[in-house]
C-alpha cells in the first residue's frame, strides 16, 4: 500500500512532466504579476513580464525543473508570437493615411533612429569585451519581441536572451523618455510618440498613449517601422559588421 | 465564432506563406515579418480590414506582453553569459536607448519643421 508521501511524489512526477502544469502556471503567474504591477502603481521598472520571469524562474529552480520541460507546456503561448507579428499589419494599415502624409520624414528619422539603437548598443558592448553571441542577442533589442527574437535567431544570437534584453530596453526607454523630451524641448506629440515606439517598442507605445492618442498612434507606427527595418536590414548589416570592427 | 476562425486562418496563412517563402528563397529575415507585409499588401488591395480580423488582431496585440513570458523565462539557461557580460549589456542598453530617442526626436522634428516651412513658402 502506497504511503501518502509516495502518492504526492507520483502526482508531482505526472504533473511536472505534462504540458498542462507549466501552461497553467504561466497564465496564473502572469495574471498575478499584472495584479502586483497595478498595486505598485504600474511602474515600467517592475513590468508584469519582468515579475513573471522572476517568479517562474524561481519556481523552476526550486522544483528542480529544467527549461525544456517548462517550455513543453509554455510553447503554446510562445507559438502565438508568429500570428501576433502578422497581426501588426492591422494597426499599420489603420494608420496608413498619417504615414503617407509624413512618409519621408518618418522613414529617414526612423532609419536613423533604428540604426543608432542597434549599432551603438553593439559597439559599446563590443568595446567592453562582450561575447559575440551576446552582441548578436543585443543587436535587435529595440524592436518588439516577436520580431526581435526572430532576428536574433537569424543572426545566431540567443532568442531567449534577446527577449529579456528587449524587455529591459522597454523599461529603460520609459524611464529615460520624459527627461529627454523635456531636455530637447520636444512639443510635437507625433515626434514624442514615434521616438518612443521606435526605441522602446510596446512599452514605449503604452506610455505614449498616456501622453495623447496621437502620440500613441505614432508610437505604434514607430514600433512597426523599427521592426520592419530591423528585420530586413540588420541581418544584412551584420554580414559586414566583422569587417567594420576589424575582426 | 466562425469570424474568429476566419481571422485565425488569415493570420496563420499569411505566416505560413511568409515562412515558406523565407525558407524557399533563403531570405535573412523572420518569416512572420514577411507574413505581416503580405497581410498589409492584401489589406491595401482589399481596401479595408474585415471586422473579425480587426478584433482578433487587437486582442492578440493587446495581450502581447504575455507572449514574451515563455521566452523570457529562458533567461535562466543563460545566467552564465549574463553574469559575465552584465556591464557591457547594461551600458549598451542605456546609452543606445538614449541616443536612439534623441536622434529620432531631433531629426523628425527638424524634418517636419522643414516641410512645413517649405509648404508656407511654396
Amino acid at each position: 500500500m502506497p504511503k501518502m508521501g509516495d502518492e504526492i511524489t507520483d502526482i508531482w512526477a505526472f504533473l511536472a512532466a505534462s504540458p498542462l502544469l507549466w501552461l497553467t502556471m504561466t497564465l496564473v503567474v502572469f495574471q498575478g504579476s499584472l495584479w502586483i504591477n497595478r498595486r505598485l502603481g504600474g511602474s515600467p521598472v517592475l513590468h508584469p513580464v519582468l515579475i513573471s520571469m522572476g517568479i517562474l524562474i524561481t519556481i523552476l529552480l526550486l522544483t528542480d525543473t529544467d527549461y525544456d520541460t517548462y517550455f513543453d507546456g509554455a510553447q503554446f503561448i510562445h507559438f502565438l508570437l508568429g500570428p501576433a507579428t502578422v497581426a501588426l499589419a492591422v494597426p499599420l494599415y489603420e494608420n496608413r493615411q498619417q504615414i503617407r502624409a509624413l512618409l519621408w520624414p518618418l522613414l529617414v528619422s526612423g532609419l536613423a533612429g533604428a540604426a543608432t539603437a542597434a549599432l551603438s548598443a553593439v559597439m559599446i558592448a563590443y568595446l567592453m569585451g562582450a561575447e559575440w553571441v551576446t552582441l548578436m542577442s543585443l543587436a535587435p533589442k529595440s524592436v518588439t519581441s516577436p520580431i526581435a527574437m526572430g532576428v536574433s535567431e537569424k543572426l545566431g544570437g540567443l532568442p531567449s536572451l534577446t527577449a529579456a534584453l528587449v524587455l529591459l530596453t522597454g523599461a529603460i526607454g520609459c524611464i529615460l523618455a520624459p527627461g529627454l523630451i523635456r531636455l530637447l524641448r520636444i512639443r510635437d506629440d507625433r515626434v514624442k510618440g514615434f521616438a518612443m515606439g521606435l526605441s522602446a517598442h510596446g512599452f514605449g507605445t503604452a506610455q505614449a498613449f498616456g501622453i495623447s492618442a496621437t502620440a500613441g498612434a505614432f508610437a505604434g507606427l514607430g514600433l512597426t517601422l523599427a521592426g520592419i527595418m530591423t528585420a530586413f536590414l540588420l541581418p544584412l548589416a551584420v554580414n559586414w559588421l566583422p569587417t567594420l570592427m576589424g575582426g | 465564432m466562425s469570424g474568429l476562425i476566419t481571422a485565425i486562418i488569415i493570420l496563420l496563412t499569411c505566416q505560413l506563406a511568409g515562412e515558406v517563402i523565407v525558407l524557399w528563397l533563403d531570405l535573412p529575415f523572420p518569416g512572420p515579418v514577411l507574413g505581416m507585409l503580405i497581410l498589409f499588401g492584401a489589406l491595401l488591395i482589399r481596401g479595408g480590414v474585415p471586422e473579425h480580423l480587426r478584433q482578433t488582431s487587437h486582442t492578440l496585440l493587446g495581450h502581447l506582453a504575455l507572449l514574451f513570458v515563455p521566452a523570457g523565462v529562458g533567461l535562466m539557461v543563460h545566467f552564465g553569459l549574463v553574469a559575465q557580460d552584465w556591464l557591457p549589456i547594461l551600458l549598451g542598453l542605456v546609452v543606445s536607448t538614449t541616443l536612439a530617442l534623441g536622434v529620432t526626436m531631433l531629426l523628425l522634428s527638424r524634418l517636419i519643421w522643414l516641410r512645413s516651412r517649405r509648404a508656407e513658402d511654396g
